[in-house]
């Protein structure tokens, strides 16, 4: 369990980055802090393995609070992916997979083989091992990263807008990827985007963030979605329009779903109608097909 | 012609002389200008004071050098030394800049995230800084290789022997040839250290070489940062 209490962070140059910002990460699930550029994000994720440290308040993991860590010691407990995915260009795929292994002192034979077997773990053929990272596609580079995250067996993942620089196809692919992955190993993830299709998607509590990083919402995709805290999660989230604002139509005896620019967005297939029994409205639960992405 | 082949001994040994007097200084002022260049690039305030006063030093004409070194040095008037400090002096002028500009060139994204996952200060600079800045690095290198070459030769004028002794005994004996070949042995061998570079950069840092492309799939990022091209060719006359 990762703890924010009161933490607030002013850059040297004034800007206050973060104010007053309280927060509880559960363990084994996946929080996503969600946010435009300034919202501070980024910063929030960076206090966790110390990269930047609070000018106020106190981050605890699992009841410790971390100011008193050795900040590289720390770092190396934790696993972390950025986007663009920071790999070592001057070593191998293995070699940038056992990176922290071999910082720790594990000997090098079976840093590697560890390593190889991340590779398995990630969806990656053993036969990219020996090439350097520049040889490497995009979304390849980026599973890199993410099996050199999970090297030291990490509980706690650092994801720092991990899939931001790839195309929507991989991206979709990594982000389902990264869902197989959670199921299996159940880490406490941190995860970092802009992006509110990915945030519900992977999130388990999802904090939705306004400039300055104070919490705007937080909870459930379903919760937000169903009731946004005020105006401006609900825009931020697009609940009033667009693909996410859906009323039912009857058509042909069948209930379509229609979001409010008339377009088709899919079929009513399953549940009941609302008023019938669920009162959720816009859970989304039950509309299939129609994402126009 | 008949004088080179009736002289062939004497040419290379004077290659030889060449070469112990060329090596050392190329590998003095590598490890005397990577911690001025570290401390040029780490601290941005005293960038530009070391950058300038270190280059400057590449401004020093080099006979009113020869001159002072052994006043200041201790060393008397002909010793080969003189001459092994000026061509490093001359070096660390040319490296310092290379040095800083190189750890400039590594990828902030890099550094970032190797601090994320746990390198520390000594490790991050040793495992991943320095290694990275090895391209640029090694065109700098490069050009202070063929520089010390060329330079060398003026310590015939102090009386120590090197190729330079095959321009200054040419001149004064008129025999053309030995200065011809004085200036060919001299560009040979100064393109001799300059492969000799190059190989060691292959073996070093094969990552550095142009990305193969990949049977499985798709775009290829560019390989590591062009290397400093501006730095080629600079051949300093002296």
């Amino acid at each position: 369990m990762i703890e924010f209490r009161s933490v607030s962070k002013q850059f040297p140059d004034g800007t206050l980055a973060v104010d007053d910002f309280s927060l509880v990460l559960p363990s084994h699930k996946t929080t996503v802090l969600v946010g435009s550029s300034g919202s501070g994000k980024t910063t929030l994720l960076r206090m966790i393995n110390r990269m930047v440290d609070p000018t106020g308040g106190a981050i605890e993991i699992d009841g410790v609070d971390i100011a008193g860590l050795e900040p590289v010691k720390l770092r190396r407990s934790i696993g972390y992916v950025m986007q663009n995915s920071g790999l070592l260009p001057h070593r191998t795929v293995v070699d940038n997979v056992a990176t922290v292994p071999l910082l720790r002192g594990v000997p090098k034979k079976r840093a590697r083989a560890d390593a190889l077997a991340l590779l398995d773990t990630v969806g990656l053929e053993r036969s990219l091992a020996d090439r350097y990272p520049s040889q490497l596609s995009g979304g390849q580079q980026q599973r890199v990263g993410v099996a050199r995250g999970l090297a030291v067996n990490p509980n706690i993942l650092l994801m720092d807008e991990p899939f931001g620089a790839v195309d929507p196809i991989v991206r979709a692919e990594l982000q389902q990827e990264l869902i197989r992955l959670q199921r299996e190993l159940g880490k406490t993830v941190v995860f970092v985007t802009h992006d509110v299709e990915e945030a519900f998607l992977l999130g388990d509590q999802v904090v939705i963030l306004r400039q300055g990083g104070r919490v705007a919402q937080v909870g459930s995709p379903t919760e937000i979605l169903a009731s946004p805290a005020d105006d401006f999660v609900a825009s931020f989230v697009g609940a009033d329009r667009g693909k996410r604002a859906l009323h039912l139509e009857s058509q042909g005896g069948r209930d379509i779903l229609v979001d409010s620019e008339g377009r088709l967005a899919g079929v009513l297939t399953g549940g009941s109608r609302p008023g019938e029994a669920d009162p959720v409205p816009g859970s989304g639960a039950s509309a299939q097909g129609g994402d126009s992405r | 012609m008949t004088w080179i082949w009736s002289n062939l001994d004497f040419i290379w040994d004077r290659t030889l002389d060449h070469l112990v007097l060329s090596v050392p200084p190329i590998i003095l002022s590598f490890l005397i200008a990577l911690p001025i260049g570290w401390l040029a690039h780490r601290f941005r305030l005293g960038r530009g004071f070391i950058l300038i006063s270190v280059g400057l030093l590449y401004a020093i004409p080099s006979l009113p050098l020869f001159v002072v070194l052994p006043a200041i040095v201790g060393t008397s008037g002909r010793d080969p030394l003189n001459l092994v400090i000026a061509l490093t002096i001359y070096g660390v002028a040319l490296m310092v800049r290379v040095v800083a500009d190189g750890l400039a060139s590594v990828d902030p994204d890099v550094r970032l995230s190797a601090t994320a996952v746990g390198f520390s200060g000594w490790a991050l600079f040793w495992q991943v800084q320095l290694p990275l800045a090895g391209p640029v690095l090694l065109a700098g290198l490069r050009v202070v290789a063929v520089s010390t070459v060329s330079l060398a030769t003026v310590g015939a004028v102090i009386g120590v022997q090197s190729l330079g002794s095959l321009f200054t005994d040419g001149f004064q004996r008129g025999i053309e040839a030995e200065i011809v070949a004085g200036i060919v042995c001299t560009v040979l061998l100064a393109l001799a250290f300059d492969g000799a570079l190059v190989a060691l950069g292959r073996l070093l840092m094969p990552w550095s070489r142009p990305a193969r492309p990949t049977r499985s799939s798709a775009p290829l990022t560019p390989g590591p940062k062009a290397l400093g091209a501006a730095v080629h060719g600079g051949e300093a006359a002296k």
